[in-house]
C-alpha cells in the first residue's frame, strides 16, 4: 500500500464530503415546509463546499499518488473493498460537484413548486452518487455510485421537465442503463482476470492480453461513450438536457456527462493501454465528427435550449479528441475543458432557466431585442457567449487551445478540423445572440406588453456570478488548475507509452492512417 | 452405509420444524371452528412459523449434515438455508394476507392452513435426498397451492387459475414420475447420492437414457419454477389467484422447485454437467427472453409481475448452469433478495385493492405519487430492485449470478442476460413513470393495515440494506452452502 497516501487529516474528509448531502437527503424525509426544505438543502450543499475546501489545501501536487485514502473492508467474500481517493485527475471535478450543486439548489429556489421535498431528496442524492463516481477506487463502488445516480436523475427529468418530458427520462434512462449493464460484463471479466479483486490500481497494474483488452474495452466504451456522449450514441443527450428542469441539465451538462470522459481516463487508458491505442483512430475520428456535427446541428435548431444541448456534443468531441491525442497538452486541455464546458454549460443552462421563468418559452423566434429589456441579463450573457466559442482571456480558449495544440502534435489534420469547429461555433453562438439579444423586440416581453420580463434579481446574480469568475480566473491564470494534474497526467502519459502496441491487422484503424498518412 | 432398524429419536429431531408447520396447521383447522375472529388464526400462524423458525434455528448447530430415515431426508445448510426463504416467505404473505382476505370476503379459516401445509411440503422438499420423499414433498406443496389458487370461490378466473394450475401440475408430475421410475429402472435405487455412485459404478454418467431421465426430472420442475416454454400456466393462475397467494406462489413453489432442481442435478447427476446444462441453457436464455419481452405488453399489473417472475426464474437458473457450489449459493442468494422484493411489490398491489375497486391495472397507478408518496416510494424501491439498479438489493443478487456464469466460463450468457435485465427496464420504469409523472385519473383510497405496514418496511429495509451491505447475506448463504 505504498503506492497511495493514507489520509491524515483527523477525519474521513473524502467520506464526509461524499455522504454528507445523502444525510441531508435523509433529514428531508421527515420535515415538511418547503421553506424549511429548501434551506436545509442549501445548507448541506454548501456546508459539503466547505468542509470539502481543506482537499484543495492539503492536496499534494507533486505526487500521481491516490491520497487523502480511506480503506475498509466491506464485502470481504468477493474481496470488495470500500476504498475511495483522489488524485490530479478527479480533484477539480470534486469542486465542480460541489459548486454546481449549490448553484442548482439555489437555481430551483423559485422554479420548482411541486413536489419540493422530492426534488431537493433527489439533488442531494445525485450529488452523493456523482461525488462517489470521482472518489471510488474499487470498480464494485464504482459501478454503486455510477449506476445510482440514474434514479434520481430519471426522476428529476420525468417529474420536474418539460412537455416531452417521460419521453426523454426513458430515453436518457435505457440508453445508460445498456451502456452501463455491457461494462459490467466487463467488470465481472475483469474481476477475474485481474485476481479476483475490484482494485483499480491493482487492476491498472496488470498486464492483459490484446485479446482481452480488445473485448474490455468496448464493454467499456459502450458504457463512457454514451454518458460522454460520443457520435453515434449522443441522441439522448438533446432530449434529456432540453426537457429536464434547469437544476438537471446543470447537472447533466456540467458533472453528468464528464463522468463518461473521466471513465476513459480512470479505466480504459491505464488498464487498457494496448486497445486504448488500438481504438485510437476510429475514437478520434468520432471525436472530429462530433465537433463539426454538432456544432452543424446547431445552426439548425429553433430551441434554445437544444441548440446548448448540442453544443455539448461538440464540445465533448473536444475533450475526447484531447484525450486520445496522447500528450500532456490534449489530456491536460481534455480535463480542464470537461471543467470549462461544466462552467460554461452549467451556467448557460443557469441563464436558460431564468429567462424561462419569465417568458416560458424556448423558441428562440419569440425572443428578440432582449438586451433592452434586460440589460444586465444580455450582458452576462455575452460572456458566456464568448467562452463558449473560446475567446482568449475566457476559461474557453485555454481549453481548446491546449487541445487543439496537442491534437495537432499527434496528426496535424486532427488539429486543422478541431479548429473549424471552433469557427462553426463562434457562428452558431453569435447568431444565437444575434437573434435572442438584438433586432426587434418581442411587444410581449416590453415593459408595457402583456408579459413584461425583469432583469436579474440579486439571487439570480449570486447564482451566476461564481461561475463568471472561475471563467476569468481560469481564462487569465489556468495555471492554478493546471498545476494539480501536472503529476498524474504526466504518469497517465508514462503508461500510455509504455504500451506495446505490436501491429495488429485493424482494417479501420489502417485505413484511417493511410488517410491521415496522406497529408 | 449402516441401515438402521427403526426411526430413531433423532430421526425425529431432524423434522421437527416440517413437523411443527403440520401440527400448527391441524391446530389452525380446529381453532377455525371455535373462533371467527381471522386475526387470531393469523397471529397463531406467525407464532407457529417463528416456532419452526427456532426450531431451524437449533438444528443449524449441527456441525455435521444429518440424514434420517434412512438417508431419505437430509438436514444440511443448503436445506436450512432454503428453510429460511419459506419462513420468510410464508410470515410476510400472512402480514399482507390478513386485511386482503377480509376484502375479498374470503376469510376462510383453512386458509392459513393450507399456508401451512404448502410451506412444510416446500420444506421437505429442500430437505429431500430421496426421490421419493421430494415426490412427497412436491404433491404437498402443489395440492395445497392449487386449493389456495382457487380460493375465491366466487370469481371466474381464481377458479380457472386453480384448475389450470391444476392440470398443469400434475402433468409435470406425471413427467417427474416417469424421470423417477427411468432413474430408478436403471440404477435401482432413488436415493440421490447412491443414483451418482451407481451411475460412476455402471459407467452410465452421459447414456442417453439416462439423459432422458434427466431431461424429464429437469421439465417437471421447470413447470414448477416456470421456466419457458413451461411458463403457460403462469400468467393466468398469477392473474387469477388472490393477490395474497401470487406473492406466496412466485416465491415458495420457485424456490422449492430451485432447491430441488439443485439438489438433484448436483448430488445424483453431478456427473453430466454437460448434458444438464445443455438443456438449460437453452431454457434460460427462452426464460429471460420471453418473460422480459412479453412482460413489456402487459397493462395488468399482476399479469407484468407473472411475466416477472418468469424473466427472473431465467437469471437464477444461470448459477445453477454453472454446476459449481459457489454458483448454486448465487442462486440461492439472488432468491433471499427476490423473496423480499417481489413480496414488496405484492403488497403494494395489494394495498390498491379494496371493496369493488379491482387496482390492478396500470391505469390505476396513475398519478399515485400525489396521493400517496410513501407507499410510491416504495413500489419505487422494489421496481428498481427488480430492475437490479444499484443500491437496490436487485443489484447484489444478479452481479453474483452474472458472476458465477462468467467464472464458469459462460461469459455469453451473462451478456445475454444483462441485455435482458436492461430490456425488463423498460417495464418496471412504467410502474414508476404512471405514479410519478402522470397526473391521477381518480383518487385512489389505500387499504393498509399493521401488519402490511411492517411487511412493507422490512421488506424495502431489507432491500435497501443488502443492497449496500450485502455481506449479511451473503456470508449466511456462503456459510449454509459452502462451509
Amino acid at each position: 500500500m505504498d503506492s497511495v497516501i493514507f489520509n491524515n487529516l483527523n477525519y474521513s474528509i473524502l467520506s464526509w464530503t461524499v455522504f454528507l448531502p445523502f444525510i441531508g437527503a435523509v433529514i428531508l424525509l421527515f420535515m415538511r415546509s418547503a421553506g424549511a426544505i429548501r434551506l436545509l438543502a442549501l445548507l448541506t450543499t454548501i456546508l459539503t463546499f466547505v468542509i470539502s475546501l481543506p482537499i484543495l489545501a492539503n492536496f499534494d501536487k507533486s505526487t500521481f499518488k491516490m491520497q487523502f485514502v480511506e480503506f475498509r473492508e466491506w464485502i470481504p467474500a468477493w474481496g470488495i473493498n470500500y476504498f475511495i481517493g483522489i488524485d490530479g485527475i478527479s480533484i477539480l471535478f470534486i469542486f465542480l460537484t460541489t459548486i454546481l450543486s449549490v448553484l442548482c439548489v439555489l437555481v430551483s429556489w423559485k422554479a420548482i413548486e411541486t413536489k419540493v421535498k422530492e426534488f431537493h431528496i433527489a439533488i442531494l442524492i445525485m450529488e452523493t452518487g456523482m461525488l462517489g463516481v470521482f472518489v471510488a477506487l474499487d470498480f464494485f463502488l464504482f459501478y454503486l455510485f455510477w449506476e445510482a445516480m440514474l434514479i434520481p436523475m430519471f426522476l428529476l427529468i420525468g417529474v420536474w421537465g418539460g412537455q416531452n418530458r417521460v419521453y426523454a427520462a426513458i430515453k436518457f434512462f435505457l440508453y445508460t442503463l445498456v451502456g452501463s449493464v455491457l461494462m459490467l460484463v466487463g467488470i465481472v471479466v475483469l474481476y477475474f482476470a485481474g485476481g479476483n479483486t475490484l482494485d483499480i490500481l491493482v487492476l491498472s497494474s496488470v498486464q492483459y492480453p490484446f485479446k482481452l483488452q480488445f473485448w474490455l474495452f468496448l464493454a467499456f466504451f459502450a458504457a463512457f461513450a454514451v454518458k460522454v456522449p460520443m457520435f453515434p450514441v449522443h441522441t439522448w443527450l438533446p432530449d434529456a438536457h432540453t426537457e429536464a428542469p434547469t437544476a438537471g441539465s446543470v447537472i447533466l451538462a456540467g458533472v453528468l456527462i464528464k463522468m463518461g470522459a473521466y471513465g476513459f481516463l480512470r479505466f480504459s487508458i491505464p488498464m487498457l493501454p494496448d486497445a486504448t491505442k488500438y481504438f485510437a483512430g476510429p475514437i478520434l475520428v468520432l471525436s472530429i465528427i462530433a465537433i463539426i456535427y454538432g456544432a452543424l446541428v446547431c445552426f439548425a435548431q429553433k430551441d434554445f435550449k437544444r441548440l446548448i444541448a448540442y453544443s455539448s456534443v461538440s464540445h465533448m468531441g473536444f475533450v475526447t479528441l484531447g484525450l486520445f491525442a496522447f500528450n500532456t497538452q490534449g489530456v491536460e486541455g481534455g480535463i480542464l475543458q470537461m471543467l470549462n464546458h461544466g462552467i460554461i454549460t452549467g451556467a448557460m443552462f443557469l441563464m436558460i432557466g431564468i429567462i424561462y421563468e419569465r417568458t416560458h418559452t424556448r423558441v428562440i423566434a419569440d425572443y428578440g431585442g432582449f438586451a433592452k429589456l434586460v440589460p444586465w441579463y444580455a450582458g452576462l450573457f455575452i460572456v458566456l457567449t464568448l467562452a463558449s466559442i473560446g475567446l482568449p482571456g475566457t476559461n474557453g480558449f485555454i481549453g481548446e487551445f491546449l487541445i487543439i495544440f496537442g491534437a495537432f502534435k499527434a496528426k496535424k489534420i486532427l488539429g486543422v478540423l478541431a479548429a473549424t469547429g471552433i469557427i462553426l461555433g463562434a457562428g452558431y453562438m453569435l447568431w444565437l445572440y444575434q437573434r435572442i439579444f438584438f433586432e426587434t423586440a418581442n411587444s410581449d416581453y416590453e415593459p408595457a406588453g402583456d408579459h413584461p420580463v425583469r432583469d436579474l434579481d440579486r439571487r439570480e446574480v449570486m447564482v451566476l456570478l461564481p461561475l463568471i469568475v472561475f471563467v476569468f480566473w481560469i481564462g487569465f491564470y489556468p495555471n492554478v488548475f493546471l498545476e494539480y494534474m501536472h503529476a498524474s497526467v504526466e504518469h497517465l502519459i508514462g503508461t500510455m507509452n509504455q504500451a506495446t502496441y505490436a501491429g495488429h491487422d485493424n482494417i479501420l484503424a489502417k485505413f484511417i492512417t493511410e488517410i491521415f498518412n496522406g497529408y | 452405509m449402516a441401515i438402521e432398524t427403526g426411526i430413531g429419536l433423532l430421526d425425529i429431531r431432524v423434522m421437527i420444524p416440517e413437523l411443527t408447520l403440520i401440527c400448527v396447521g391441524l391446530l389452525l383447522m380446529l381453532l377455525d371452528l371455535l373462533t371467527k375472529k381471522k386475526e387470531v388464526l393469523a397471529a397463531v400462524g406467525i407464532a407457529g412459523t417463528l416456532l419452526a423458525l427456532y426450531g431451524t434455528y437449533k438444528l443449524y448447530g449441527f456441525a455435521e449434515p444429518q440424514s434420517a430415515f434412512w438417508d431419505m431426508f437430509v438436514l444440511d445448510g443448503y436445506a436450512n438455508v432454503f428453510k429460511i426463504i419459506f419462513y420468510l416467505n410464508i410470515i410476510l404473505t400472512i402480514c399482507i394476507s390478513i386485511k386482503y382476505m377480509a376484502v375479498e370476503k374470503a376469510s376462510y379459516g383453512e386458509y392459513y392452513a393450507l399456508l401451512m401445509f404448502a410451506t412444510s411440503g416446500m420444506m421437505i422438499m429442500a430437505s429431500a435426498a430421496d426421490l421419493i420423499i421430494l415426490y412427497l414433498g412436491l404433491e404437498l406443496m402443489a395440492l395445497s397451492t392449487y386449493i389456495l389458487a382457487g380460493l375465491l370461490r366466487t370469481q371466474r378466473r381464481s377458479n380457472e387459475a386453480a384448475l389450470k394450475y391444476f392440470f398443469l401440475g400434475a402433468f409435470s408430475s406425471a413427467f417427474l414420475l416417469y424421470g423417477i421410475s427411468l432413474t430408478y429402472g436403471l440404477t435401482g435405487t432413488t436415493n440421490l447420492r447412491e443414483i451418482a455412485d451407481t451411475l460412476i459404478l455402471i459407467q452410465m454418467n452421459g447414456d442417453p437414457i439416462i439423459y432422458l431421465a434427466v431431461i424429464f426430472i429437469i421439465i417437471a420442475f421447470s413447470f414448477k419454477i416456470a421456466l419457458a416454454p413451461f411458463h403457460m400456466w403462469a400468467p393466468d393462475v398469477y392473474e387469477g389467484a388472490p393477490t395474497s397467494i401470487t406473492a406466496f406462489m412466485s416465491i415458495g413453489p420457485k424456490a422449492a422447485g430451485f432447491a430441488v432442481l439443485g439438489r438433484v442435478l448436483f448430488d445424483a447427476f453431478g456427473g453430466m454437467q454437460v448434458q444438464w446444462a445443455s438443456i438449460l441453457v437453452p431454457l434460460a436464455i427462452i426464460t429471460m427472453a420471453v418473460g422480459s419481452i412479453i412482460a413489456l405488453a402487459q397493462t395488468n399489473i399482476k399479469r407484468m409481475l407473472a411475466y416477472s417472475s418468469i424473466a427472473h426464474a431465467g437469471y437464477m437458473l444461470l448459477g445453477i448452469i454453472t454446476g459449481t457450489p459457489e454458483g448454486l449459493t448465487s442462486t440461492v442468494s439472488y432468491l433471499v433478495i427476490y423473496t423480499f422484493m417481489n413480496i414488496g411489490a405484492f403488497a403494494i398491489v395489494i394495498m390498491l385493492r379494496r371493496e369493488g375497486f379491482q387496482g390492478e391495472h396500470l391505469d390505476d397507478y396513475m398519478g399515485l405519487a400525489k396521493s400517496h408518496p410513501a407507499a410510491s416510494a416504495l413500489m419505487l424501491v422494489f421496481m428498481f430492485s427488480l430492475t437490479g439498479i444499484p443500491p437496490t438489493a436487485g443489484f447484489i443478487g444478479k452481479f453474483y449470478v452474472f458472476m458465477e456464469a462468467i467464472n464458469a466460463g459462460y461469459t455469453y450468457l451473462a451478456i445475454i442476460a444483462v441485455v435482458f435485465s436492461a430490456i425488463s427496464a423498460f417495464f418496471y420504469l412504467r410502474v414508476v413513470v404512471y405514479m410519478y409523472m402522470r397526473d391521477p385519473k381518480e383518487e385512489v383510497v389505500l387499504s393498509s393495515s399493521p401488519t402490511m405496514s411492517i411487511a412493507l418496511a422490512v421488506t424495502a429495509t431489507m432491500i435497501l440494506i443488502l443492497g449496500v451491505f450485502p455481506s449479511i447475506l451473503l456470508n449466511l448463504v456462503r456459510f449454509s452452502i459452502l462451509g
